[in-house]
């Protein structure tokens, strides 16, 4: 599940950001190591939204800090 | 007995008949922000487009701004100021509650005596005075309208601030609307969501302030992603829907002429309401960052005095912030 979840997220990042599918690793920072600014991260959001039909709150958005976070929030609500 | 009032008689159309904006003189780039604030040029460009924005000087107003843009606008459409019979000035940075910078205007421009008033709808403002200016004439209540937006955001933030300051700069852009022979304004789509008043404002308030000097004054703030996201999201849903009610298609467009907060947020909406290549879309922001209730209308001058778009042609109009507020229309070019 969480294997699938984060090959979807790589296609998103990729999509949104231009970063390299296979850069998109659990320990990865979106910002530090991925460069995904504040508006691009909002798009990647947007984008999980659609794709697991999940709802991030603004409010929990800065606490996605790396892959591996966005990963878990997105497994424990789908 | 029954007796009947009389009602004015209304004009079936509208149009803007001209624009015209002022920028103040002096050109700040991004290094020159980043004296004060933590960043980089290439950071700055990537974020929001601008290279560089206009600053008011000291002693400029919103007003000397205002009458600016204004006079040029009725010198344009070739009618003379007693004419307008509706003055609409849309502004969130006019520092005065009481009176109006409207009629301040109205007295510089030679208007003496016309109605005029301030709409307070921030960067939303001058679709919102389009639209009310279009309504007024259609109802016949006034031959023509001077729509102006008119901001100084450089009185209402700190040249310190990351978040805010490389953003935001000063102008002014007015329109003058009149009855038409044919449809020139199309439906307008408007609304506000008022539960969201934290994303983007100006707080505390002076009183807060006048309470406690331990407050800050007055300042802009803004939560840049949910702006961002309502922007991108609802704000396409708001374009489409102007379109729709205009009875024309996207691909019929001549301009696409957004409020210009950021060229992120407008290359978010060229995408999701797949825009073609041949419609001109305003960029203005590169080079005079986001004005707020005056970007449009000194965007739609540039769009005109450049040629970008045929005089006559279509464009969409959409303004959107603090509020939250939006309005969007169609509108042909002057």
């Amino acid at each position: 599940m969480s294997e699938d979840i984060l090959a979807g997220l790589a296609g998103i990042v990729n999509e949104v950001a231009g970063v390299p599918a296979e850069d998109v690793q659990l320990d990865k920072s979106f910002v530090d190591d991925l460069d995904v600014d504040s508006l691009s991260m909002v798009e990647v959001v947007m984008a999980c939204e659609d794709k697991w039909g999940v709802k991030i709150p603004d409010s929990e958005v800065k606490n996605l800090k790396t892959v591996g976070d966005a990963v878990k929030f997105i497994s424990a609500h789908v | 007995m029954t007796v009947s009032i009389k009602v004015p008689t209304p004009n079936a159309f509208t149009r803007i008949l001209s624009v015209g904006a002022y920028s103040p003189s002096r050109i700040v780039d991004n290094d020159e922000v980043c004296l004060k604030i933590d960043s980089n040029n290439e950071w700055i460009v990537e974020r929001s487009g601008i290279q560089e924005r206009r600053y008011a000087a000291e002693d400029e107003s919103v007003l000397d701004m205002a009458v600016k843009a204004a006079k040029i606008a009725v010198e344009r459409a070739g009618i003379d100021p007693s004419e307008i019979g509706v003055l609409l000035l849309a502004s969130c940075t006019y520092p005065y509650l009481t009176p109006s910078a409207a009629v301040q205007v109205a007295a510089q421009i030679g208007a003496v005596g016309i109605p005029a008033t301030d709409i307070s709808s921030a960067c939303a403002g001058f679709c919102y005075g389009v639209g009310m200016a279009s309504d007024i004439i259609r109802s016949g209540n006034a031959k023509y309208a001077l729509v102006i937006g008119a901001e100084k955001l450089t009185d209402w933030f700190l040249d310190d601030d990351r978040s805010i300051a490389f953003l935001f700069g000063d102008g002014a852009g007015a329109v003058i609307i009149g009855p038409s022979d044919t449809p020139g304004i199309g439906p307008t789509v408007w609304g506000s969501d008022g539960t969201q008043t934290a994303a983007l404002g100006i707080a505390p308030s002076f009183i807060e302030q006048r309470k406690d000097p331990a407050n800050n004054v007055p300042m802009l703030y803004m939560q840049g992603q949910t702006v961002f996201r309502w922007a991108i999201t609802e704000m396409a849903r708001v374009a489409k829907e102007a379109v729709d009610a205009a009875g024309i298609t996207v691909d019929q467009l001549d301009a696409f002429i957004p409020h210009q907060a950021n060229n992120r947020i407008t290359d978010a909406l060229v995408r999701s309401l797949k825009i073609p290549e041949h419609v001109h879309v305003s960029r203005d922001i590169v080079t005079s960052g986001n004005t707020s209730a005056a970007s449009i209308p000194i965007a739609m001058s540039r769009v005109v005095s450049e040629g970008s778009a045929p005089s006559g042609g279509l464009a969409l109009i959409i303004g959107f912030g603090a509020g939250l507020a939006y309005a969007a229309q169609v509108v042909t070019l002057p």
